[in-house]
């Protein structure tokens, strides 16, 4: 091997360490520092032979690696019992050997590991909204005995249709459990992953009533599931690998962050709205953010649009639908059209995306549109979702995937005896949009009075509102403590723009679903507690 | 020639630096930009790759056997030559006693009992409901699993997180303790539907250790450390072991000391351990049946690595109802998981219902006592009736299976010569059973047969089938 030599400092032989070697940077002195210093020197600079130069510092760093090993396995971690510690029920006869396991370890193995799609989920958890989620359910508002409470306006929780379905239960519930044709094993076996054909049949019905009979669902393109959440989860899978993108316009519904992202690896690209266009849809955002992935390399898959757009409540018209399924077609990419709320929209104009997919020559494979029932049908804790898709191998890809998300029989049957009981449902859907729509009127018009104004919209369950004129600086920032306010001050639940990635600040999201009509004038007068407050700062 | 000479040249390559590699290069990217402009038009829209893959039908002898079944099952009454179903796990022996109880109790369970502040009322049922279950069903589900998996043991309702079956408990955790890439151990033979619960989505490897007949099925840890190797040697990351206990498709009950044998090991590697103890309720032997998390409870293990996924689909035979239980240690672990029950939650309706069932302790003890009984029985029958035909079988003290060595009936000692079989038993006896190679088992010859789905007329028939099969030979 070769050893360079310079004039300055001389690499020495193995041989030669006892020697007292010529000069190196420092002083000229011989003496055992010498010694000590140069080959040490080599050492570090790598040279000095096989030895010296390479064998030496591996061992060191296998020693120092060794004992930080031993060390890190030896500290103790913390003794503190977990936090969940203080919310555990008092069962009796609980033994509470959690904190000895904390103190005494045994092995050398460490702490467990978590995955890092774990920690990716649990930051999630101190978003705005689930802070005021769990404000919301420790100081739940009651009318009679919590009337301080925190009002909820962040879920979409439609209680408009409640009694309706409630008289409806309490009639019919006995019978439908132990039908006549259908005995009990026919809903204790193993069934279909994907629902019964009955239901499967109903649903479809049920969808073209809502539509008004605009578009015929084919029942063996639907898979049934257990909520919008795991249907919008579910289409994400089978459209896109991860690494890959979809193409969202925001304001979004903040539930995407979850239900496109967390298990599939997918990534959500904005595809910014401004208020000066009502918050349409645009083309010429969508190609922006398009390009932009492509520079970065990032695949788009598909687009994710909801109808009645959400948060804003506005109906896109069928130019715009149209110049969405040209522009898909161009990009050769899918769509994704979250229709949860065609039961809901009170106003005039809501046309389908099935219906579009299904009138011209366009590529229908490329069309899913994800509907669920809880929403249009005040059901929410029956949790059933929807993935109705025009492409053969992605229903296919969703028959197999829907085993992890399947609706138990009991409410499937009860469903049913609801869905083909069609009086009953044509009743509702009159009844509910006539109430939606006054509800949806009436609370306008109680912004409008406090100087609040909305975009008009004409579906869902929501106002899209700009308070920006309340907040003090301009910004993100300002809009959050505006909520804070809200949330504890006037103790209502609303969701910010900014969790929806409103590129604007100052808008809120209002669901005025949940409350009854005694229930806004109190809003009402407690916003405009807020809003007085506000202004006489500014 | 002025023409065919320099064409000659640009395809080889030669030519000089114009013709021989600018124009090629040229004529690709006119080619390409001319395909590009009109792919818009003509490609159809693309499904990921991994919704391909998972689209395309299955071809494990498991899945194939239950397709046919579905399309061909036999009745009694209606179909007495239809195949007879051995291969699925299912629980039909004791629905009279839930249909009993249904009948008595379902007014007053799902719908309550009316009016408007009643919390258990209809109120109740269609209001917000916390994704991963109510309060009560998860008190109500502690004490049941304390009165099936353990009457020592108290398990913690805040623990508890309920998913829409144990197919979905299984994912979640396994989305919850590994990235993509990383493995877990699993001694085999196996349940083959681990290989699709654990790896669609989760991009999860598994690698089976195996357990050998001479061992009596028991996990070895040389097994467990073999295949510990085998993954490093890979350069895949071991993220945690999952058995079984009762397992699938043995039957075996796992003894205390392999228990805390595994835990040992578990530690010294820093992997995690899933324990599926969802056949616990259909224990008909004479074996005591020991949970993790009764050893657990002694003190002596690090608890934040084990994790407990327990189902009612086998023991109160509500497989429809699709309800599964995450019991976790570790606090990480169940936050995220119940996080993760927004995408397969338990609808209200069923949770109603099952809180009234689980409540009523004693149609429960009834239950599991007069369930015990009755697989004990069709068990007896079925390995009798195996023991004429002179086949060798595994005694079981567990499961609703029984785990049959047909090795002296196949025609050569492998793979090949077990799916022979397993096809003639298909198609001539016109059974289906499952064969050990869908399970992942090393010994060829042997298969999976459960009697749960039959009564027990029908166990001379199955037993005649086979053999006429048997006798082919």
């Amino acid at each position: 091997m070769t050893r360079t030599r310079h004039s300055r400092s001389r690499s020495p032989d193995p041989e030669e360490d006892s020697k007292p070697t010529t000069s190196s940077s420092s002083s000229s002195g011989g003496g055992t520092a010498m010694r000590v210093i140069v080959p040490l020197q080599g050492v570090v600079q790598g040279r000095g032979g096989l030895v010296l130069g390479s064998v030496i510092p591996c061992a060191l760093f296998y020693f120092l690696q060794l004992y930080l090993k031993r060390n890190r396995s030896r500290k103790p971690p913390p003794p503190s019992p977990s936090s969940s510690a203080e919310h555990l029920p008092e069962v009796p006869g609980l033994q509470r050997t959690l904190s000895r396991a904390h103190l005494s370890p045994r092995g050398p193995g460490g702490p467990a590991h978590v995955s890092g799609r774990v920690n990716a989920i649990l930051r999630s958890g101190d978003s705005p909204d689930s802070v005021g989620e769990k404000k919301y359910l420790e100081d739940t508002y009651d009318e009679r005995s919590n009337p301080d409470g925190v009002i909820q306006l962040g879920l979409a929780e439609n209680k408009v249709g409640l009694d309706l379905v409630r008289n409806w239960m309490v009639e019919n519930g006995r019978g439908v459990m132990l039908g006549d044709e259908l005995s009990i094993s026919g809903i204790t076996n193993y069934q279909p992953f994907d629902g019964l054909m009955e239901l499967k049949v109903a649903v479809a019905k049920f969808m073209s009533q809502a539509v008004e009979g605009a578009v015929s669902f084919n029942p063996s393109q639907i898979v049934l599931t257990t909520g919008a959440s795991a249907a919008i989860e579910m289409l994400s899978f089978c459209i896109a690998d991860a690494g890959n993108a979809f193409l969202v316009p925001t304001p979004y519904n903040p539930s995407f962050d979850c239900d496109l992202k967390w298990r599939s690896g997918v990534e959500i690209i904005p595809a910014p709205c401004r208020s000066a266009d009502g918050f349409s849809l645009s083309v010429t955002a969508l190609d922006r953010a398009f390009s932009q992935a492509k520079k970065r390399g990032v695949k788009v898959r598909g687009i994710v649009i909801s109808n009645p757009s959400d948060p804003v409540g506005s109906l896109p018209n069928r130019e715009a639908l149209y110049s969405l399924l040209d522009f898909a077609t161009e990009k050769n990419i899918h769509i994704i059209c979250n229709e949860v709320f065609v039961g809901s929209t009170h106003g005039e104009g809501f046309l389908s995306m099935a219906e579009v997919a299904e009138s011209e020559d366009f590529d229908r494979s490329r069309v899913h549109i994800v509907y669920s029932l809880s929403e249009d049908l005040s059901l929410v804790g029956f949790n059933v979702g929807v993935v109705y898709s025009f492409n053969q191998n992605v229903v296919a890809a969703a028959k197999k995937l829907v085993r992890f998300s399947s609706i138990s029989s009991p409410t499937q049957r009860v469903l049913v005896s609801l869905l083909t009981d069609t009086r009953f449902t044509q009743n509702f859907i009159r009844i509910s949009r006539e109430r939606l729509r006054k509800m949806c009127m009436g609370f306008i018009e109680g912004l409008k009075q406090l100087g609040i104004e909305c975009m008009t919209g004409s579906g869902g369950s929501y106002c899209w509102a700009d308070m920006s004129g309340l907040i003090r600086s301009y910004s993100e920032k300002g809009e959050l403590e505006l909520w804070d306010k809200l949330l504890n001050t006037a103790k209502i639940k609303v969701t910010p723009g900014s969790i929806c990635h409103c590129i604007e600040p100052g808008w809120f999201r209002f669901c005025f679903t949940a409350l009854t009509d005694k229930d806004v004038p109190l809003v009402m007068e407690r916003l405009q507690k807020v809003a007085e407050t506000c202004k006489s700062r500014s | 020639m002025r023409l065919v000479v320099p064409l000659q040249g640009i395809v080889q390559g030669r030519g000089g630096l114009i013709i021989g590699s600018l124009i090629p290069c040229a004529l690709i990217y006119f080619l390409r930009l001319h395909l590009k402009r009109h792919r818009g038009s003509l490609a159809p829209a693309r499904v990921s790759s991994r919704a391909e893959s998972i689209a395309r039908p299955d071809k494990s002898p498991y899945y194939v056997g239950l397709d046919r079944v579905s399309r061909d099952p036999f009745d009694e009454v209606d179909n007495p030559v239809g195949i007879i179903q051995l291969g699925l796990a299912e629980n039909r022996l004791c629905l009279d006693l839930i249909e009993e109880w249904l009948c008595e109790n379902l007014n007053g369970a799902m719908i309550g009992h009316g009016g408007d502040k009643d919390h258990l009322g209809i109120g109740g049922i269609v209001e917000y409901q916390p994704l991963d279950g109510l309060m009560e069903l998860k008190g109500a589900m502690a004490s049941f699993m304390t009165q099936v998996l353990g009457r020592g043991i108290s398990f913690d309702p805040s623990r508890i997180v309920l998913t829409a079956g144990a197919t979905p408990a299984v994912e979640i955790l396994c989305f919850c303790l590994a990235d993509p890439g990383n493995a877990f151990i699993v001694p085999a033979p196996y349940y083959p539907g681990f290989d699709r619960d654990m790896t669609w989505r989760t991009g999860v490897e598994l690698i089976p250790a195996h357990c050998r007949s001479a061992d009596n099925f028991i996990p070895s840890i040389s097994a467990l450390d073999q295949a510990f190797n085998q993954a490093r040697k890979r350069g895949k990351r071991v993220r945690g072991i999952l058995i079984s206990n009762p397992s699938n498709p043995m039957g075996k009950l796992l003894p205390r000391e392999t228990i805390h044998n595994l835990l040992h090991f578990a530690q010294e590697k820093n992997i995690h351990i899933i324990s599926d103890e969802i056949f616990a309720g259909s224990i008909h032997g004479n074996e005591e049946f020991v949970s993790l998390a009764e050893i657990l409870d002694a003190g002596e293990f690090d608890k934040n690595r084990v994790h407990i996924v327990y189902g009612l689909s086998k023991d109160l035979s509500l497989a429809g109802f699709r309800v599964g239980v995450i019991y976790s240690y570790n606090d990480d672990v169940l936050a995220a998981a119940k996080k993760l029950t927004r995408f397969s939650s338990v609808s209200a309706p069923t949770q109603r219902l099952l809180i009234s069932l689980l409540s009523d302790t004693s149609f429960i003890e009834r239950y599991l006592e007069t369930n015990r009984k009755r697989i004990r029985e069709m068990y007896d029958l079925f390995v009798g009736g195996i023991k004429e035909l002179g086949v060798k079988y595994v005694e079981s003290s567990g499961g609703l299976y029984c785990w049959v060595d047909m090795s002296g009936l196949i025609r050569s000692y492998s793979e090949k010569g077990e799916l022979e079989l397993w096809d003639k038993l298909l198609n001539v006896a016109k059974v289906n059973a499952t064969p050990g190679s869908a399970c992942h088992s090393i010994e060829p010859g042997w298969f999976r047969c459960c009697f749960s789905t039959l009564s027990k007329d029908n166990i001379p028939t199955v037993i005649a089938r086979i053999r006429k099969v048997a006798e082919m030979r």
